[in-house]
């Protein structure tokens, strides 16, 4: 290929001008851009952004962002699946649908690489952001510049994947990018170098921010919480965020391996030489198998909260969950090989991974009786985080009971990389992870902005993702029966056709629950009034955050809270607490800092110059990274005071806001 | 609404008996075998599986909280009798499914002889294997009959009730191979040899695939798996035979360039070394095949002279196989190693090439190399005698 230095690899070429489904995606996108750009400057936002939110370092609003971040990259992501569905509904009969290879196979790996990395992971960082400083009555996290830094890290991993659409391609190797098809000599366009940059960039934020969650948790408990006492939410975030500091890493080994055997010409996984690709699918997997429990781990938290609070009782069981999501912590780091029974290891080794993966349905199992049991002789209320509960709990045990058939190596050797393993992993990551996302969003939605989410476009939202993910993945379950194998581009079985009708179907009415559920934050935002919440407690809650206002002050709470039982604000309403007015003091706070927006996009640069080969521009933004680093280090400036007056006016408002409820 | 639900799910028992679901109902002995165990699997798991999705819907619906008949203890939250009970339940049921786990995989391991033609029938001595080399390349499927001296692409047949013993490899990225009416599947990698055994029990004509992603042409990377009576089958090996060319190393070369939705070709006869070659990467004359390499290594190799040996052992490393013709060798004999070392040194770099004494590479010295296939990692590495025909 043609480099120059000045550009590198660069040119007009790259430009995808010949793709017209990218040209027009790029015209909706650039139009849409410039629209919100030219509405930022017109409302004078751009100071207010920059100032509130870009450079906060608040646990609270990067919380916001991360979620908002997740929500856009779902629209993306959600674009890839619809692409997917409309063309294997169509390439039948002959006809080779509206993609070619070229733009299909980019289209399902930037689903997968999306949908997790940039979907289902900071909205599940987002939430644990939000909410564990709260639960815990801490007045932030540990390190909350690091925080900053950790999220424009993220947004800088999924810049670059939206600029591969654009500017180049991305990888068509699969979202795990298995050598040696990733390698220089199957893949020597950018796609897969962009996957590299993508993924280290936004891994660094990703394991930052698990460092900083578990000093947190660890750290900055209240008084009286002990371990035993933490709420479940906390406890599930605490052992997520062991998984990411333990795994991550190994994919950033993994990802600089292959990078040098794309850049230097090394020989880890390649065909030449000694190298051995089989090296690269079982590391891939070790931080893989793992990031599976990551993302379920937190939201399991969320359905206990939620079954707890809206049966009105304790969570039945607390001890029994804790063990089981410390087991599941655990085990989720023995089971890695399931994911290739298929690869030839022997009958042993296999059977050892098939029953230690079996094994973690145990706890999955007992997780599942303890929300029952917590729903057993309660007083249940029916609000939206409840109903997504009840679904979660209908549709998981299925995608459970379909993995652990997989755990079976004979069985996998049928239904490997079939539609039936898609069908597994969407059960378990739409009907667990995003279950949970819309549960947990509707729960903390109104201590987040201080009023609920509408609860019926909300429940429109409901119907359509649950009737639409039973439309769309029920007949990927029967084409997998049937032996249709995953990333298929055309098919010529016509019997196969129906089946692709309904799944696009399927994928139809979620189009219309995302919908309902972007309409469902408008209009809850037009009756914010009507929908107004000011005792900051608007579901009777029992973990602390619902004992400060919605939203919370900037120091979540004026006076450290004393724990005593681990539901602890339902302990305190129980025993008659009343709220602290006087006597405050000076809150000392971290100060914000622009400086995580400047690394992360030093890095972006960095990144983007590594990929299309620009030497001196990597050189120079590198050399940037670290000045800049160097350069924070003096910043002495990082923290203030928040005033004992300005305090007392805003617990006053407060005062006066429970009053004039009566 | 209940009504229209149930109304709604009219259609798809329609739809399921009118499609075929291959998995569940294959050809093969082996694949059936892994259907059994499917099936056994989900009815166990669905033991504990329905009591539960029930009791949601039960809980939820008796608790409620218009329902004020219901108990209501807000603050019930431990019960041991309970919590063993929930522990318990899904222990026992893991513990039988484990069993069958064991049993099962190592019963069905894909490398081992399968023991049976089907239910009640054993594997006897007469029921000699027929072995099928098969090797994936860049889109289509390559089927060597060593036996029989013939080759296809994207078309094999086997005769019904006779034990097959594949042998997988792969040419350049992975896949997987898949025939579902016949064995699962089992991936097909460059460089190493993967097996599979299996028996075809009907005849008819099924559907083989890659079942692992590998690259643009994947999707037509299909074939046809014949499962033909003995006559049809020696009809369909005079067929190959008389209409093949025949498959030698450079034939092999230029079936190997990247080429999609493949017709069914036939060859005859093939040249005996081929698998060998492909397996170990050295088609190409002049190429260092791997098992020597592997057989230098473990001698110790070739130390700084091994060096310059590298040029010989490059494969796809820097292009995909059969985009371009990159390489050309530069040693292919020890007398030729051996010239080129000494004018290396006598060049420029006195002090660091130090001439070793070839006989190793002559094959002096070396140990009977490996002629049973030893499992390393569920992999056979593919230390096989040398081929030293064409090299």
């Amino acid at each position: 290929m043609q480099t120059s230095f000045l550009f590198g690899r660069l040119s007009w070429e790259s430009l995808p001008l010949h793709e017209p489904i990218v040209v027009v995606t790029f015209g909706v996108v650039a139009l849409g851009g410039i629209a919100v750009v030219g509405a930022l400057t017109y409302f004078r936002l751009w100071g207010y952004l920059w100032r509130e939110w870009f450079t906060s370092v608040d646990h609270k609003k990067i919380g916001i962002m991360y979620m908002v971040l997740g929500i856009i990259m779902l629209l993306r992501g959600f674009a890839d699946a619809i692409m997917m569905r409309l063309q294997q509904a169509w390439a039948f009969n002959g006809s080779e649908g509206y993609l070619n290879a070229h733009h299909y196979d980019q289209i399902f790996t930037a689903h997968g690489v999306i949908m997790i990395f940039f979907v289902a992971m900071p909205l599940v960082t987002g939430l644990m952001n939000y909410v564990v400083p709260l639960q815990i009555g801490a007045r932030d996290v540990s390190f909350p510049f690091l925080n900053n830094f950790s999220f424009w890290m993220t947004v800088g991993g999924a810049v670059l994947v939206m600029a591969s659409l654009f500017i180049g391609e991305f990888a068509k190797t699969g979202w795990l990018a298995y050598p040696p098809l990733s390698n220089i000599g199957y893949s020597p366009d950018v796609g897969v170098d962009y996957y590299i940059w993508a993924l280290q960039i936004a891994g660094v934020g990703t394991t930052l921010s698990g460092i900083n969650l578990i000093c947190t948790i660890i750290k900055l408990r209240a008084p009286g919480m002990t371990l035993m006492k933490m709420p479940v939410f906390t406890w599930t975030s605490l052992c997520t965020n062991v998984l990411i500091v333990a795994s991550f890493p190994v994919l950033t080994a993994v990802l600089v391996l292959l990078g040098l055997d794309r850049y230097v010409g090394t020989n880890f996984f390649t065909n030449d030489f000694g190298g051995s690709p089989m090296m690269y699918v079982n590391l891939i997997w070790i931080w893989g198998h793992p990031e599976v429990y990551i993302l379920i781990l937190p939201l399991f938290g969320v359905f206990s909260e939620v079954t707890s609070t809206f049966s009105g009782k304790r969570l039945f069981g607390y001890t029994s969950m804790v063990y089981a999501t410390v087991v599941i912590t655990v085990l989720s780091y023995l089971v890695w090989l399931h994911h290739f029974f298929t690869m030839g290891s022997g009958a042993s080794v296999n059977s050892f991974f098939g029953i230690t993966t079996m094994i973690i349905s145990i706890p999955t199992g007992a997780k599942i009786f303890n929300w029952l049991f917590t729903m057993y002789r309660g007083r249940i209320r029916f609000e939206l985080p409840m109903m997504w509960t009840i679904a979660f709990m209908l549709t998981f045990v299925v995608g459970g009971m379909t993995g652990v058939l997989l755990a079976v190596p004979p069985a996998d050797f049928v239904l490997h990389n079939s539609l039936f393993l898609i069908a597994h992993f969407h059960n378990v990551i739409i009907g667990g992870v995003l279950f949970g996302l819309f549960a947990g969003i509707a729960y903390w939605w109104p201590k987040a902005f201080g009023f609920k989410l509408d609860p019926f476009w909300g429940k429109v939202s409901f119907w359509c993702w649950v009737v639409g993910f039973w439309l769309a993945f029920t007949p990927l379950y029967v084409l997998g029966l049937m032996g249709v194998t995953r990333r298929m581009r055309v098919f010529d079985d016509p019997s196969l056709h129906i089946w692709f009708i309904i799944a696009g179907i399927g994928a139809l009415v979620i189009a219309a629950g995302i919908g309902a559920f972007l309409l469902q934050i408008a209009v809850s935002v037009w009756k914010r009034k009507e929908l107004v919440d000011v005792t900051g407690d608007p579901w009777d809650g029992r973990t602390l955050e619902w004992s400060t206002s919605s939203p919370p002050p900037d120091y979540n709470f004026a006076f450290t809270p004393i724990v005593h039982d681990n539901d602890a604000w339902a302990d305190m309403k129980r025993r008659g607490h009343g709220r602290p007015l006087t006597g405050f003091r000076p809150i000392h706070m971290p100060r914000s800092t622009g400086t995580g927006v400047i690394l992360a996009g030093l890095s972006v640069a960095c990144g983007f110059a590594l990929i299309w080969y620009i030497w001196w521009l990597a050189a120079l933004s590198f050399a940037g990274i670290v000045a800049t680093a160097i350069w924070h280090t003096f910043n002495y400036h990082r923290d203030y005071h928040i005033p004992a007056d300005e305090i007392v006016r805003t617990e006053e408002a407060r005062t006066q806001a429970l009053a004039s409820r009566g | 609404m209940r009504r229209f639900g149930t109304l709604l799910l009219l259609p798809i028992p329609l739809l399921l008996g009118g499609c075929d679901l291959i998995v569940l109902a294959p050809a093969g002995d082996v694949a059936a075998q892994q259907r059994d165990l499917l099936v056994i699997s989900t009815l166990l798991m669905l033991l504990i599986i329905i009591p539960v999705m029930a009791l949601t819907v039960l809980f939820a619906w008796r608790y409620r909280q218009g329902n004020r008949q219901a108990a209501y203890e807000p603050d019930w939250d431990h019960s041991t009798k309970l919590e063993l009970v929930i522990w318990a339940a899904p222990l026992l049921i893991i513990i039988c499914l484990g069993a069958l786990t064991w049993a099962g995989t190592h019963l069905l391991d894909p490398y081992r002889r399968i023991d049976r033609i089907a239910a009640g029938k054993p594997v006897t001595p007469e029921h000699a294997p027929l072995t099928v080399e098969v090797v994936a390349l860049d889109w289509k499927w390559l089927f060597l009959y060593p036996e029989y001296g013939i080759a296809t692409v994207n078309e094999m047949a086997a005769p019904v009730d006779r034990p097959i013993d594949f042998r997988i490899t792969s040419s350049s990225v992975m896949n997987a191979f898949y025939v579902p009416a016949l064995a699962g599947m089992i991936y097909a990698m460059p460089g190493m040899e993967t097996k599979l055994h299996a028996v075809i029990n009907h005849p008819g004509r099924y559907l083989g695939f890659s079942a692992n992603y590998s690259g643009a042409g994947f999707s037509g990377m299909r074939f046809a798996f014949l499962g033909q009576s003995p006559q049809e089958f020696e009809q369909w090996v005079a067929q190959a035979k008389a209409e093949g060319k025949g498959l030698d190393r450079a034939r092999y070369l230029e079936l190997e360039r990247p080429s999609e939705n493949e017709p069914v070709r036939r060859f005859s006869p093939v040249a005996p070394d081929l698998y060998q070659a492909i397996l170990n990467m050295c088609v190409e004359q002049g190429k260092m095949c791997m098992n020597q390499m592997m057989s230098i290594d473990a001698r110790g190799g070739l130390g700084m002279a091994g060096v310059y040996a590298t040029a010989p052992l490059a494969y796809d490393k820097f292009a995909r196989r059969g985009a371009a013709a990159t390489y050309v060798a530069s040693i292919c004999t020890v007398e030729e190693e051996e010239a080129a070392f000494r004018a290396a040194r006598e060049a420029s770099r006195p002090g660091l090439v130090t001439l070793r004494d070839p006989s190793p590479l002559r094959g002096a010295g070396l140990g009977r190399p490996w002629t049973e296939n030893r499992r390393v990692g569920g992999l056979v590495p593919a230390v096989q005698p040398a081929q030293p025909s064409a090299l």
